[in-house]
């Protein structure tokens, strides 16, 4: 057992002991370091003006991801190498080409969310050597800006991608090596505990020592991307107390593909598991790209989507359409649910005393199944959805409904099937009259609320239009807007 | 000599016109630019959080703090008692602005007491441990609330009138009433409010605060700690953003920063987070318009009668200001031959609204636009068709005349509509999409294009003057200071510009330094997009007195006429003699020549008689067109961008990248404003959306997918302004307004564009499907 985080800090090595244990990575660099180039914009991860790099050693290679410092917490930071703005520019001050790029572009007027801005090209820029306007607008979904209206930052991003990393000027190319080395002598198996007066933070070793922490301490918060559980912290000032990482557990982080479907990991991120969904299951592809910034898609994990059990959770209904299931393992062993089962009521889960998510198993639509996710919100990308919904239908060789799963999210109470349109829809013929009759019985299924992000009317009149969409994609008329084409996508 | 110091002898780098970057663009994108929060803290210095009330209207029965008192780290707790001056920091001496509310609160969120802590933790922990027993009274939120409680206006409404609206209403072929609702703004800069101050001998107080208006936070903590102005220093040298919520709503956190670091002998620091900077400051009005109008077969406006009703708030704040400015454009670009424009700015129980972008503008705009719609949707014409039609004439036509008296002298509205429509091939595009829609059942497309004419000055006239004060040292560098302060619009540039043209001296030569109360008193706001237009002449100002100094000098000193002494690229030529700049300066000092000066400038000609409703309230016009094209879907009301070309009047540009980014920044600004930008108060009234994770911004995926910024190149300042460029921080925001035609459009299209939508703002995807449904019905 050791009782450090330990990480690096740009170039600097860091071990500290002793720190409050929700103590978050961005005030760390502004309080304690004075490294103020990172800035506060919202401290609840939908800015991105606190964007910093966070590299760790993924399968042996060193990867670099932009995360918001303001939900990351120290304790998720051990074997890491945490990039700031301050890390870019050379020693004599010459600007990097992600930054002087910036500065041809005009791409700042404030200049407050410029850092976070600057970082997230950087994440683009390492990555992607000739990115489409899709993918840089996608990669800046988790950065806002009041001042410039984004077209110099995009056009920024087009620019700096004709030079690419060297040594000579990237301090990340140049170090790479070195990194790599001090990141493998930070890895560690045994379990770490930071105690603060009666506040305590585990960074667990492994999932088994995971599985006996939580039988020991079952009222432990269980803290994967912070995406949600940051906001506890900085929003709420909720105590949680012992604070468990698992974000390094790389047992937790594995994606196997075999016939039946996708088993994902519940410590897998939304990109981690991105490229594997887009391939499998596009549709669920395209609503990883709508959740969040690419911030919280680097940090913030299904399993934790699925294990908090938001009744607006973006991909619990999409999982509950294709009848995914949820693995809890626990101290004593583990077991195997539907999904739709686990969400009990608004804030229960079927999670048993020392539970905790293990695993989701994604069953793949079969080949001749339609299937289909939408999402809608106030604004397209990063945003929480004010309703979605996810249709998975077959149909038998005479053409009526074989097989119907619809779920909906920010209609109910919980992530909830509509058990009264399935019914309405089921071995009837998949036509449009059958589809109008199905639509009145979203008014058995759902009671949606009115709030801030629609009013009752709206959702319960969008849910049966989308049942009205799903038909016209399924008959070979899709009518989805859609930003890029395919090839420009 | 090398052909690159030749350049250097042939031209400055930096004059006026050039397109030179941000002065802290390097400093930007490499974190080092410095905002208050990023200045090294002073030793010992504290942080203060506020208590705000949990209720929108109620009497305080009685507040138990000794918890608050008690939490580890607390030095202080602060009450409305507290104040050794007024408890006042209303910007327009209203008095009805409690820095902490003592009796009776007037909205959920209004801050009661304030935390002094070690660390800005404890504060924050601290400030919600309060127990406050309230007695509940009745509230409304909104401007119907407001209407149907008969409530009080929070300061007078305004009247513009001109020929005979009631009598000339009810005689033209057509005639039409109706109600536009058009949505507030929450600013959004995303540097949240803040204020340091420290503490000096005396009486004497520094204060860094987040302001557009140093002055006035000079003011106000005088004010509240009843000490003169002369005690009271106030720096900003940089914000990050503004947008107008920084114009007065600063004033609250300054005051309670002075008071405390007054009081304790130590530097205190309050910083809100983003959820209490958004509840607890003011936002864009939201409005409801009530108009009728009648109309002849061609489209042509005879007489229009309208009420703008808005959402004031608890306080007057600049709500009379505001609502005059929407007003003053709700003829948008268009001649009114019989008008009567009124305004209610009414109490609400919200955070009073304040300054944002355009100030009223952009809704009395709006406003103006509609009405352009209904004709359009019930002649079914083109609505951009009955725009031309009721533009403003040209000058010495009988079109001229503004609803407030004011003749437009100016008028180029035509000609960049003209440009803007043939560069963007408009009418082929609208065509097209015309057919488009005839064949698609879900997905609509709409186009719209749409003008700007916005007015130029302060409204109230004493706001239009400016300071600056420039030195030059002996090393002929050149010390740079002005009454205006920079949020980002490249202001500071700018007037470095200016300077570095006016002396020929490369602008590297030419330090940009903080705005402080100290150097340049008596400053106005830097609001009204007037901050180039004032500052930049108070800078030649004092540029040319010192410039007559130094001629006068090298006149005697030389034996040569006055104009045989020219200032040249980084030199000054004498006769035949060339003295470089540095040079000449130092000989100058020996000479004993002043090389410091302190600039002043007034704008001529303005006046305004508000009771009256007459006058010239401005200086000149700013015009500026814009066309959207826009998807929707009609089964969600989910909507694309899919193309804007923008063409933009800034007369003789300063810097036209920096004019571009202000286009460019506003018009997406705007387009939030009508689009995905909504505030959302609960039955308690309670602000529900306060921080980005419910209040929606446009991304770099909402801007248009095609997006085209150009400026009005031929356009030139008829009034002699600075290098007759054009004020341009507010005009384009209100370019988006093709964005909600567009949209519009889109939704006519499902009743063959013969009903007007009657689409409000913000036009979310459910006010969008909403107004499909209802013309469906139709």
């Amino acid at each position: 057992m050791t009782d450090s985080i330990r990480f690096i800090l740009n170039g600097e090595d860091i071990a500290l002991s002793s720190f409050e244990p929700t103590e978050t990575l961005l005030d760390f660099l502004r309080l304690k370091r004075r490294m103020t180039g990172t800035k506060e914009g919202c401290a609840e991860g939908d800015c991105g003006a606190c964007t910093v790099l966070v590299g760790r050693l993924v399968h042996g290679k060193l990867t670099y991801e932009t995360v918001n410092a303001c939900i990351r917490f120290m304790g998720s930071l051990n074997a890491t190498h945490v990039v700031t703005v301050e890390h870019l520019a050379a020693a004599d001050g010459q600007l990097h080409p992600v930054q002087q790029a910036m500065v041809e572009c005009h791409g700042s007027q404030c200049g407050f969310c410029t850092p976070g801005f600057v970082m997230s090209l950087y994440g683009l820029w390492l990555t992607n050597s000739n990115p489409s306007r899709a993918e840089i607008e996608r990669a800046l979904q988790g950065n806002l800006c009041r001042c410039t209206g984004y077209e110099p930052i995009v056009k920024a991003a087009e620019l700096v991608s004709r030079t690419r990393p060297s040594s000579l000027f990237d301090p990340l190319e140049r170090d790479r090596a070195n990194i790599m080395a001090r990141l493998w002598n930070l890895q560690t198996a045994e379990t770490i505990t930071v105690v603060k007066d009666d506040r305590r933070l585990i960074v667990p070793g492994s999932v088994a020592a995971l599985a006996d922490i939580l039988a020991e301490e079952p009222q432990a918060t269980v803290v994967a991307g912070a995406t949600d559980v940051g906001l506890w912290v900085t929003k709420q000032m909720r105590p949680i107390n012992p604070v468990v990482f698992i974000n390094h557990l790389a047992d937790l982080q594995t994606v196997t593909v075999d016939d039946k479907g996708i088993a994902l990991g519940a410590g897998v991120s939304y990109a981690q598991g991105f490229e594997t969904l887009r391939r499998e299951i596009p549709a669920f592809g395209r609503l990883i790209e709508r959740i969040g910034g690419q911030q919280v898609r680097n940090m913030g994990t299904i399993g934790g989507n699925v294990a908090n059990g938001s009744p607006i959770g973006d991909t619990p209904p999409a999982l509950i359409a294709l009848g995914a299931k949820v693995r809890l393992r626990s101290a004593a062993g583990s077991r195997e649910l539907l999904l739709e089962d686990f969400f009990i009521d608004y804030g229960k889960q079927d999670r048993r005393t020392g539970e905790f998510v293990e695993s989701i198993f994604v069953p793949r639509p079969e080949a001749d199944a339609h299937y289909a996710v939408y999402k809608i919100s106030k604004r397209r990308d990063e945003d929480i959805s004010a309703l979605c919904g996810a249709f998975h239908l077959s149909l038998a060789a005479d053409g009526s409904v074989s097989g119907i799963r619809i779920a909906f999210g920010g209609m109910a109470a919980t992530p909830k099937r509509a058990r009264a349109v399935e019914a309405a829809l089921f071995g009837k013929p998949w036509t449009q009259a059958t589809v109008i009759q199905a639509r009145d019985a979203f008014d058995q299924d759902y009671k949606p609320l009115t709030d801030w992000r629609a009013t009752a009317d709206y959702r319960q009149l969008t849910a049966k239009n989308l049942l009205t969409r799903f038909f016209l994609e399924t008959s070979g008329t899709p009518q989805e807007l859609q930003r890029f084409e395919q090839e420009e996508a | 000599m090398d052909k690159a110091s030749y350049e250097l002898y042939k031209y400055i780098n930096g004059p006026m016109h050039q397109p030179l970057r941000h002065d802290s663009a390097h400093k930007h994108v490499s974190g080092s630019a410095e905002y208050i929060d990023d200045i090294p803290e002073p030793a010992g210095l504290l942080h203060g959080a506020l208590g705000m009330a949990d209720r929108a209207h109620a009497e305080i029965v009685s507040m138990d703090l000794s918890a608050v008192k008690a939490y580890p780290g607390v030095v202080c707790v602060l009450t409305g008692k507290d104040v050794p001056g007024v408890n006042d920091v209303s910007s327009g001496g209203h008095h009805d602005e409690p820095l902490l509310a003592e009796t009776k609160v007037e909205f959920h969120g209004q801050p009661i007491f304030a935390v002094i802590a070690e660390t800005r933790d404890a504060a924050r922990r601290a400030a919600r441990l309060a127990k406050v027993e309230y007695n509940d009274l009745p509230f409304w939120t909104d401007v119907d609330g407001a209407l149907e409680n008969g409530a009080p206006l929070v300061t007078s409404g305004m009247t513009l009138k001109r020929g005979e609206p009631e009598e000339e209403l009810g005689k033209a072929e057509h005639r039409i009433q109706g109600t536009m609702r058009i949505g507030g703004q929450e600013h959004f800069y995303l540097e949240s409010h803040i204020a340091l101050a420290v503490p000096g001998e005396d009486e004497d107080v520094t204060v860094w605060s987040s302001t557009q208006h140093p002055s006035e936070v000079q003011h106000v903590v005088g004010h509240v700690l009843d000490i003169p102005s002369h005690a009271i220093t106030v720096n900003v040298r940089r914000m990050g953003g503004g947008f107008g919520g920084k114009e007065t709503q600063g004033n609250q956190f300054a005051a309670l920063a002075a008071l405390a670091a007054k009081k304790l002998n130590r530097a205190v620091k309050f910083r809100p987070d983003r959820d209490e900077d958004m509840t607890m400051t003011g936002k864009r009005h939201d409005f409801r318009m009530d108009y009728d109008v009648a109309f002849d077969n061609e489209g042509r406006l005879h007489a229009m009668v309208a009420n703008f009703a808005a959402r004031g708030g608890y306080s007057a704040d600049l709500s009379g200001p505001v609502t005059d400015r929407a007003l003053f454009h709700a003829d948008s670009s268009y001649f009114y031959p019989h008008v009567k424009l009124t305004s209610q700015p009414l109490k609400t129980h919200t955070v009073s609204n304040t300054a944002y972008r355009g100030f009223g503008g952009p809704q009395g705009m709006l406003g103006g636009e509609r009405i352009i719609e209904e004709i359009a949707y019930a002649l079914g014409k083109d609505p951009l068709e009955i725009r031309k039609a009721n533009f403003y004439g040209d000058l010495g036509s009988d079109r001229v005349l503004t609803p407030y008296h004011q003749t437009v002298e100016d008028n180029i509205i035509a000609r960049v509509v003209e440009e803007l429509e043939t560069s963007c091939d408009y009418q082929a595009r609208r065509k097209a999409i015309i057919e488009f829609n005839r064949t698609s059942p879900i997905i609509k497309k709409g186009i719209a294009l749409t003008p700007v004419k916005f007015g130029i000055s302060f409204t109230l006239t004493a706001f239009n003057q400016a300071g600056a004060l420039v030195h030059v040292y002996q090393d002929g560098s050149i010390h740079l200071n002005h009454g205006g302060t920079e949020m980002g619009q490249g202001l500071y540039t700018k007037v470095a510009q200016v300077i570095a043209d006016s002396f020929q001296v490369d602008v590297e030569r030419v330090k940009i330094t903080a705005t402080t109360t100290g150097k340049v008193p008596n400053t106005s706001a830097t609001a009204a997009s007037s901050g180039t237009d004032l500052n930049g002449m108070a800078a030649y100002d004092a540029a040319r007195q010192i410039k007559e100094r130094l001629v006068a000098f090298a006149v005697e000193k030389f034996e040569v006429p006055p104009d045989e002494v020219e200032f040249l690229p980084n030199r000054v030529r004498v006769g035949s003699k060339e003295i470089p700049f540095p040079d000449f300066v130092r000989q100058a000092y020996f000479a004993r020549v002043q090389l410091s000066a302190a600039g002043f400038y007034k704008t001529p000609k303005i006046h305004w008689d508000r009771a009256a409703g007459r006058g010239t309230p401005f200086y000149y016009f700013a015009y500026g067109a814009s066309c959207s094209e826009v998807s929707i879907d009609t089964l969600t009301g989910e909507y694309l961008m899919d193309r804007t070309d923008i063409l933009h009047d800034v007369g003789k540009s300063l810097n036209p990248a920096i004019d571009i980014g202000q286009i460019e920044g506003g018009f997406v600004q705007g387009m939030g404003w009508l689009t995905t930008e909504e505030l959302w108060w609960d039955g308690k009234g309670r602000l529900r959306t306060h921080a980005p994770s419910t209040y929606k911004i446009p991304l770099a995926s909402d801007r248009p997918k095609i997006f085209n910024t150009r400026l009005a190149e031929w356009s030139e300042n008829v009034e002699p302004t600075i290098g007759r460029s054009k004020a341009v921080g507010e005009p384009p925001f209100m370019l988006a307004i093709s964005v909600l035609e567009a949209l519009s459009m889109a939704v006519a299209s499902v009743a063959n564009y013969k009903v007007c939508p009657r689409l409000d703002a913000p036009a979310t995807p459910e006010r969008v499907l909403m107004a499909v449904e209802r013309l469906k019905a139709i």
